[in-house]
């Protein structure tokens, strides 16, 4: 028997897949890009294609939570050079459900994408790739070899008028590429600094034209969604959240990993399929949506619900659906500090509250994890955090702030306690 | 010394990627076959690149200076990039990065004298399942790296290392 990787009962996405099926014959064994063939053969008009996707409710699943039907309407119609993106620029810490789907299912976003190219028009399409996940990089670039190979992509697809042609592009260590201007300008052979919004990459995109950037996930729910129709995938999900979406949960638990759930589904489901928190300790603090979201004390945590607006009344962000786990040995000073010290090296510099900031906010969550803290440096690091949120082009900026003010309005005690004493009030076991 | 007929090869297969007229876009796939070749990227480097592709120098050098996995100094013949990110960090990189630093007996930044070895700090890697996540060069990713993961690896990569001087 074939063993299969384990996502859940949940999975849709990620059922069937055993980590060596991830070749076309295996894809299209799946029921793969029969979505596309129905299309192209019937010649479905893409506005119809489009219908699906908005009755459907599949949002962005990088982080935003956009509707995606939305986005691709936002296109222009008529514009003779537009392109699609796949933002496979997966660096948001605490986040790798990009890589399991590139690696083991990587036709999911081929067909997703030359879909999304048929409905916007796009003729040519790129697929940005973490440049630290090389082998990833070198597989979706055999993936896509086999696709032109049977004629899935190229020019003139299944004897029908559509042609698109798709590429991969490697990222070389930059977090800010997973904005997606950042990773425009990157794609255009730049360093990656964030373009100002308006316009937007609907408008002016790579190299000028038109663009939509669609985060991996979102582009591997689009063939499951014609295949299935929109119904069924709102149905797996909330009303105006529809589908599954992959948690990836990481920390203190016992076995960290990618578990697909549908929308909705209770945190205290996921924290359980990921064996509960390792050695049996308590549960002390959970970011929700990757680094960038605010942190949630546990207790919060375990009486919410996996879905956007759930997560979002409890106080944080669904993100790109994150979770970093910490148990009750774990010091928040010492946490932080880890996370600060990285937008502190990841800021592109290009906007001085960013560039300065978080250099700061650095410099002070440093000074009062070695006892060194002074008094005032909490209310400080809330100020500073303060100067920084809507003051940048990007949202690195709002990125960096918000885990600050969330560490400090939850755990404002252990600051404090590091500050007076000159040291952690927990035995971090670190 | 101008660039080698294979990174050449490898360099036009990239810029085929894109529109006519777009070549800069394969900038960081050039900048990443030369420096694979040659293990660093020196202004000499990049001038052939620039030269290459169409660019000016700095244009060039603006890229390579941006992103982190570009070396523009002389490097080890491993680099060993560690995650020190906090989902790495509560799955025991501090751990491995102790480790690292105890049996090179270098630093971060740092390479070791014989030339083998260079150390570095990472940022999320985006494998934090199998945390602590370590990249060998920029090919090869090393997951659940602690002590004896690093032990042999380490191992691994000398043997490497003499059957190629052997070979040579």
């Amino acid at each position: 028997m074939t063993a299969f990787l384990d996502y859940g009962s949940d999975a849709v996405l990620m059922a069937r897949l055993t980590g060596d099926n991830w070749r076309i014959e295996d894809y299209v064994a799946r029921g793969g890009y029969e979505a596309l063939k129905a299309i192209l053969t019937a010649g479905t008009p893409p506005d119809q294609v489009l219908a699906e996707i908005k009755l459907s409710a599949l949002r962005g699943r990088g982080g935003a939570g956009f509707p995606t039907g939305m986005k691709w309407g936002f296109m222009p119609r008529g514009a003779p050079e537009k392109y699609v993106v796949c933002n496979a620029d997966e660096g948001e810490p605490g986040t790798f459900k990009d890589r399991d789907i590139l690696r083991f299912n990587p036709h999911s976003v081929i067909e997703g994408m030359a879909i999304a190219a048929y409905v916007m028009g796009c003729a040519c399409g790129y697929i940005y790739i973490h440049g630290e996940i090389w082998d990833v990089y070198e597989r979706c670039e055999e993936a896509i070899e086999e696709a032109r190979a049977a004629g899935v992509i190229g020019q003139r697809i299944m004897g029908s008028d559509f042609s698109f042609e798709l590429f991969n592009h490697h990222g070389f260590g930059a977090y800010i590429c997973g904005e997606e201007t950042a990773l425009l300008e990157s794609l255009e052979g730049k360093k990656g600094q964030s373009r100002y919004k308006p316009p937007f990459p609907a408008n002016v995109g790579l190299y000028g034209k038109p663009t939509t950037i669609n985060n991996v996930e979102t582009l591997a729910c689009v063939p499951l969604i014609l295949r299935n129709g929109g119904q069924w995938f709102l149905d797996l999900g909330r009303p105006n959240a529809g589908g599954t979406k992959i948690f990836s949960v990481s920390g203190d638990v016992e076995r960290p990993g990618n578990y697909e759930l549908r929308l909705g589904a209770p945190f205290a489901k996921l924290l359980e399929m990921a064996g509960g928190v390792r050695g049996g300790r308590k549960l002390k603090a959970v970011i929700p949506g990757g680094s960038s979201s605010p942190v949630l004390p546990g207790a919060i945590m375990m009486e919410t619900d996996l879905d956007y607006d759930s997560i979002a009344k409890a106080g944080s962000m669904m993100g790109s659906g994150a979770v970093i786990v910490m148990d009750e040995t774990r010091c928040m000073v010492r946490s932080l500090m880890r996370l600060s010290e990285f937008y502190h090296e990841e800021s592109c510099g290009q906007c001085t509250p960013c560039r300065e900031g978080t250099g700061w906010l650095a410099h002070i969550i440093h000074r009062i994890e070695h006892g060194e803290g002074r008094p005032g440096d909490v209310d400080a690091l809330d100020r500073v955090a303060h100067n920084i949120m809507g003051r940048t082009i990007c949202a690195l900026g709002d990125a960096a702030a918000m885990p600050v003010r969330s560490f400090v309005k939850h755990f404002r005690d252990e600051f404090e306690y590091h500050i007076e004493h000159h040291r952690c009030q927990v035995a971090d076991h670190v | 010394m101008p660039l080698s007929a294979v990174a050449c090869q490898k360099i036009d297969k990239a810029i085929a990627k894109y529109p006519v007229g777009r070549k800069q876009s394969a900038v960081m796939a050039a900048l990443t076959i030369v420096q694979e070749e040659r293990g660093w990227l020196s202004p000499e480097s990049l001038r052939e690149v620039a030269e290459y592709l169409g660019m000016p120098p700095v244009a060039v050098y603006e890229v390579a200076s941006f992103y982190t996995m570009y070396h523009l100094k002389p490097v080890g013949r491993y680099v060993l990039t560690l995650c020190t990110n906090l989902p790495c960090s509560l799955q025991g990189s501090d751990v491995a990065a102790r480790h690292l630093q105890e049996t090179l007996k270098i630093g971060w930044n740092e390479t070791t004298p014989d030339g083998m070895f260079t150390l570095l700090q990472g940022e999320c890697m985006g494998a934090c399942q199998e945390a602590p996540v370590m990249l060998t060069g920029h090919q090869r990713m090393c997951c659940k790296m602690m002590p004896p993961q690093i032990d042999a690896l380490l191992a691994q990569l000398r043997d490497e290392a003499a059957q190629k001087e052997r070979q040579e």
